[in-house]
């Protein structure tokens, strides 16, 4: 689970900071029963206003700002996609485009930016990510702290 | 102890889609405005809503017989909404396989009353703070390259009445500028003759992706036309794979990116280096979707190869780069992720007096307004300026405020995202 520790500023320059980032001591929240999110692979709320999308992947569970580093869009409320590989096949030639089969993506609504739901890091430059929110499953509950 | 677990009311926020309400798509952009940009005056000047799915109504306005008959017949068949067009759907690969859905979009209109495109449009005006925005068709983007010159002239005059007589009329805060069918200059001159006093069209448009020579004879008399009126000539960069220096390039992304800043570099070296400024000092000159970052580029190239070939360039009086400093530029798809590259960019060109705002919403690379708000480097005043009144300025606009509180629209939208 992330920690939901500061993140290094973004090298994005046109990012608007989440309300969540400054603010009063953080609130538990349970969001939903946890083989809710399992079946659904995502859930945005909103909380009194702080916007959050909670994440079931691979056994794990992840909480992101709906605040994409771009331009500010609604980043959890895109598509997830597998994440696109180029292929290579002997001798360096180019084996086409593929899905990978383990990594998926959140996918930016507002302009397509992309975003591995573990990690929160864009595929091309790490130093453009999602915000991470603290989240734990407590008595089948997932629970954020907002 | 643990901290006890609250359970306070959750909203669920929808996935956004196709069908998702404008105000809803763009609801951080209204937060945007309430926080920082709710009492500017904000002009868009190039935007697209979305009148494919209003072909039909366009195709019915198509004033030769023969082509208004060829084009509903399409239209009910394989050509649906791309009737006449030269657009290629195949090739059309904007949305990144869907994961960008506002281009095309459909969103619930049931109940409102108004022309679909109208509520369509305000919704995105208001959701984003403009004042005003100026549509053009996202659809004929393309068609200075379509082989038969005379669907050209069909559709923008069919297209013109359009939004001269259906669209514009519905709303004050939308205005438009005429589609010119460029490979057709006495029909260009038509339009400018038929429309160019509409109060709601601000301006002329020529879609950059073409193939002509804009510093041509058989323009001068349209140029004079368009001085005369007092309103701007812009031209609108596009796209087009199958240009053959483009048809080296695998992916949608880089004949993208290449394309767009093509056509309008060619189009502005061929009028410069003609020395057009001399013979239509007045003429306001607006180059629109290309970005930013090949203006210096431009300016540099231009300037060096004057400087040592004067005797192919014997009309200018000044160097490439003053002339382009009096030009006009809107701002998507702005490069940004070099901050100090941007700014000396800016000022290469002015950009305080020449830069204008333009959303390009809702295609794939749109920029909300945040995109001038947040830049570290300009001035309050500068903001105000490209966000709005260098618009004012240039295509005579009131600047008395016409959209409701950013605060307001986040209260009515539907509010499921
Ligand atoms: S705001 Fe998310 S991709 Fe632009």
């Amino acid at each position: 689970m992330n920690d939901g520790s500061p993140l290094a500023p973004e090298t994005m320059p046109d990012i608007v900071q989440p309300e969540t980032a400054t603010g009063p001591a953080l609130q538990d929240v349970a969001i939903a029963r946890l083989e809710d999110l399992q079946e659904k692979e995502r859930i945005v709320v909103d909380i009194d206003g702080k916007e959050v999308g909670v994440y079931f992947l691979n056994g794990e569970v992840r909480a992101w700002v709906n605040m994409c580093p771009h331009q500010g869009g609604p980043v959890c409320q895109g598509k997830i996609m597998p994440r696109t590989l180029q292929l290579v096949r002997e001798g360096m030639k180019s084996g086409g485009l593929g899905f990978s089969e383990t990594e998926r993506h959140i996918v930016c609504p507002w302009h397509g930016m992309e975003f591995d739901i573990l990690t929160g890091r864009h595929p091309s430059n790490q130093e453009v990510r999602l915000r991470g929110v603290p989240v734990r499953v407590v008595d089948g509950e997932v629970v954020v702290s907002v | 102890m643990t901290d006890p677990i609250t359970r306070p009311s959750i909203r669920n926020l929808e996935p956004i889609h196709s069908r998702s309400d404008t105000r809803d798509v763009l609801s951080h952009a209204t937060k945007q405005a309430a926080k920082s940009y709710d009492d500017y005056f904000i002009v868009d000047i190039d935007a697209h809503v979305s009148e494919d799915q209003f072909w039909s109504e366009v195709l019915e306005l198509v004033d030769n017989d023969v082509w208004r008959q060829i084009g509903q017949d399409q239209n009910r068949g394989f050509g649906g909404n791309n009737a006449l067009l030269n657009i290629t759907p195949g090739l059309s690969q904007q949305s990144v396989g869907g994961r960008i859905g506002h281009q095309g979009r459909r969103e619930p209109v049931e109940g409102v009353e108004g022309h679909p495109f109208v509520i369509s449009a305000r919704r995105g005006m208001d959701a984003l703070g403009l004042d005003y925005q100026v549509v053009f068709p996202s659809a004929m983007l393309l068609l200075g390259m379509h082989p038969q010159d005379e669907v050209e002239v069909a559709l923008a005059r069919a297209f013109n009445r359009w939004m001269t007589e259906v669209t514009l009329p519905q709303d004050d805060r939308l205005k438009g500028m005429i589609y010119l069918p460029y490979n057709t200059p006495e029909a260009c001159e038509e339009m400018v003759e038929r429309f160019g006093a509409d109060d709601n069209i601000i301006g002329f448009t020529v879609c950059s992706t073409r193939n002509n020579a804009i510093h041509s004879d058989v323009y001068m008399k349209l140029y004079a036309m368009i001085e005369e009126t007092g309103k701007p000539l812009a031209f609108h960069s596009g796209y087009h794979w199958g240009d053959p220096s483009f048809a080296q390039l695998n992916r949608f992304l880089s004949m993208h990116a290449l394309s767009f800043t093509h056509y309008n570099q060619i189009h502005v070296t061929n009028w410069l280096i003609n020395a057009m400024p001399e013979r239509f000092p007045k003429l306001k000159m607006v180059w629109v979707e290309s970005g930013l970052a090949w203006i210096p580029f431009l300016m540099q190239r231009l300037d060096h190869e004057v400087l040592l070939r004067p005797s192919e360039a014997p009309g200018l009086k000044r160097l490439p780069s003053e002339y382009m400093k009096e030009m006009f530029y809107t701002t998507q798809p702005m490069e940004r992720t070099n901050m100090k590259l941007l700014q000396a960019t800016m000022e290469s060109f002015n950009s305080e007096t020449q830069l204008l705002y333009s959303s390009d919403w809702p295609h794939w690379d749109w920029d909300a307004p945040s995109t001038i708000t947040e830049l570290p480097f300009l001035s309050e005043q500068a903001k105000r300026n490209i966000l709005g009144l260098n618009a004012a300025r240039v295509f005579n606009l009131d600047t008395t405020r016409k959209k409701p509180a950013a605060a307001q629209v986040l209260q009515d939208r539907p509010g499921v995202s």
